[in-house]
């Protein structure tokens, strides 16, 4: 028997109950929130927004740069001690090509499907970032492919992530 | 931990996509009904209830005060937690914890979720940082599909070793009665030919969304004898997290550390040290047929690397040498907030000889895990005797 399967498929449904007690009771909630940045995030996100610069911070004790910037090391329990510049080049650490749609939490949209995703490693940087690819192909990307953060014209940017549009690929794919 | 506890009972509902005839507490009071009547316990024999769940995902805040007289909670002391995938596992260990220390001799312990009446998608976003992580999110499909892309690369495994693993999961399903996706007729074939969500992940290689909820009740050793021939005792318990943000680690599924931290400190609590040899029977929280093949390698169930080769060999099919989730596991089965608990509760069924036609022969020794978005582990080891 297939009670029905998957992440946003409908499925078979329970049997019908011999009272009617299906009945649904409809709630649509519309919140808003409005959140502390706070210092680091304030600091990394108005560089971002006024330069174009993406920073991390260095680890006193592993000499590791987080990004994002962070006030302590997790591993070491130390203190980050020293802003550093990162990027704006990287390379891809990990990928996939999203094909199912999935609402954008920021801006109540959906992002139109397919488009690559992946952990990004700003040069610099001995962590990842999660972001947008340009290329949306899943042939033309690659573990190890360097890949550059396009910025929104500076008028546009606002302070958050998403200054960054996505990453390009440094060298055009093969046959473009 | 103070005294020993066990579990002596357990209830589930049958798991499906839409419970459309019934609310949230008149579920999750039909899987604590299925739980006390399982060994004729009744709701006064309780001396305290935990409860778990994703929140947001049905947007009632406070639940357990909701349901707290359908699940026979009012005039006790009732705690609920809240911590993502891994609640259900949490939900088993803060019972145990209870009973160790002498504050309760008897603690009901539930987990629910009805994923079909909110947005999981969209609330699953609200874990992440809203100043880092939110604007650059892609769903949990998007997620996973990144870190199984770090999982290829690291150990090779093949779509077809992942296949095996789909296939397996909604075989051992059809054994199952309260397994939601039974399909006794999938094939390798089919499961790589179904549609592409986020590569490599393809519809068959997720998990589903389920309306279900189970209950289990854990004892002190006195009571456990008298409420079950053969209680399920809790040798070990660990929890562990890693630091907050998914890119620090891009090995976060390859080498997920909270579960090696989590599984090394249960096997070294519990004298393990050759799981492959010593555990009978493993429950893993498996969200994709990749992460089950990575699990594998942090469990030690095998070398770095070779995931792939256990499935190929049938090592943890349930007539091989470790069977892991002979229930159908999470890609059967996933009704969120009580999916970790699911574990533990197979995990005890096994222990008990009470899982019917997916029991593997001679349990005394199993395994459960839990798992939320590859920061939180928590890993449990059910023995046959007292330890």
């Amino acid at each position: 028997m297939d009670r029905g399967c998957h992440p946003e498929g409908v499925g078979a449904v329970s049997p019908t109950p011999p009272i009617d007690s299906s009945l649904r009771l409809e709630y649509v909630a519309d919140f808003e929130y409005s959140y502390a940045a706070g210092e680091f995030a304030s600091r990394f996100m108005n560089a971002l927004r006024t330069q174009a610069r993406i920073q991390g911070t260095r680890c006193e004790a592993c000499s590791k740069v987080l990004v994002p910037p962070r006030p302590v090391c997790g591993l070491c329990l130390e203190r980050t001690a020293e802003w550093v510049d990162v990027g704006p080049g990287g390379v891809i650490t990990g990928y996939t090509v999203v094909e199912v749609p999935f609402i954008d939490p920021m801006t109540g949209i959906k992002r139109p499907i397919p488009y690559g995703f992946a952990f990004v490693r700003l040069d610099g940087a001995d962590t990842n970032i999660y972001h947008f690819l340009e290329e949306s192909r899943h042939d033309k990307i690659s573990i190890g492919m360097r890949i550059t953060a396009v910025f929104k014209p500076a008028p546009e940017r606002d302070g958050t992530l998403a200054d960054i549009i996505h990453f390009r690929a440094e060298e055009p794919a093969a046959d473009d | 931990m103070g005294r020993n506890a066990a579990i002596v009972a357990v209830g589930q509902t049958d798991h499906v996509s839409r419970r459309l005839d019934v609310s949230i507490p008149e579920m999750v009071r039909e899987a604590v009904d299925r739980c006390l009547g399982s060994k004729d316990l009744n709701p006064g024999q309780i001396d305290a209830v935990v409860v778990g769940n994703m929140e947001l995902f049905e947007g009632i805040n406070f639940p357990e005060l909701w349901m707290a007289s359908a699940i026979g909670a009012a005039g006790k002391p009732l705690f609920k937690l809240n911590n993502g995938g891994t609640v259900g596992a949490s939900v088993a260990v803060a019972a145990a914890h209870l009973v160790a220390s002498g504050l309760y001799d008897v603690v009901l312990g539930i987990g629910y979720e009805k994923q079909s009446e909110g947005e999981t998608q969209s609330a699953i976003t609200t874990v992440g940082d809203p100043a880092w992580e939110r604007s650059v999110m892609a769903g949990a499909i998007g997620n996973f599909g990144v870190m199984a892309s770090t999982y290829v690369a690291e150990s090779g495994v093949t779509a077809e070793q992942a296949a095996k693993v789909a296939v397996k999961a909604r075989r051992y399903a059809c054994l199952n009665p309260h397994a939601h996706v039974q399909r006794p007729d999938i094939t390798v074939e089919e499961v790589l030919a179904s549609r592409m969500l986020a590569a490599p992940l393809r519809l068959l290689d997720m998990c589903p969304s389920s309306d279900g909820a189970c209950a289990v009740v854990t004892a002190a050793p006195d009571r456990a004898r008298e409420m079950t021939p053969r209680p399920a005792w809790v040798a070990a318990t660990e929890t562990a997290h890693d630091t907050q943000f998914m890119g620090d680690s891009p090995k976060r599924l390859a080498r997920m550390r909270s579960l090696v931290a989590a599984s090394d400190s249960v096997y070294s609590k519990a004298g393990i040290v050759d799981p492959r040899a010593e555990l009978d029977v493993a429950e893993v929280y498996e969200p994709a047929t990749y992460a089950e093949l990575a699990m594998y390698e942090s469990l030690r169930f095998c070398d770095w690397g070779e995931g792939g080769s256990l499935i190929d060999e049938g090592v943890t099919l349930m007539e091989g040498e470790l069977p892991v989730n002979p229930s159908g596991g999470v890609l059967s089965t996933n009704p969120v907030g009580a999916t970790a608990l699911i574990r533990v509760a197979e995990a005890a069924l096994q222990v008990m000889g009470e899982a019917g036609e997916h029991q593997i022969p001679g349990v005394e020794t199993a395994l459960a895990t839990g798992y939320g978005g590859n920061a939180w582990t928590e890993a449990v080891i059910l023995k046959g005797s007292a330890p």
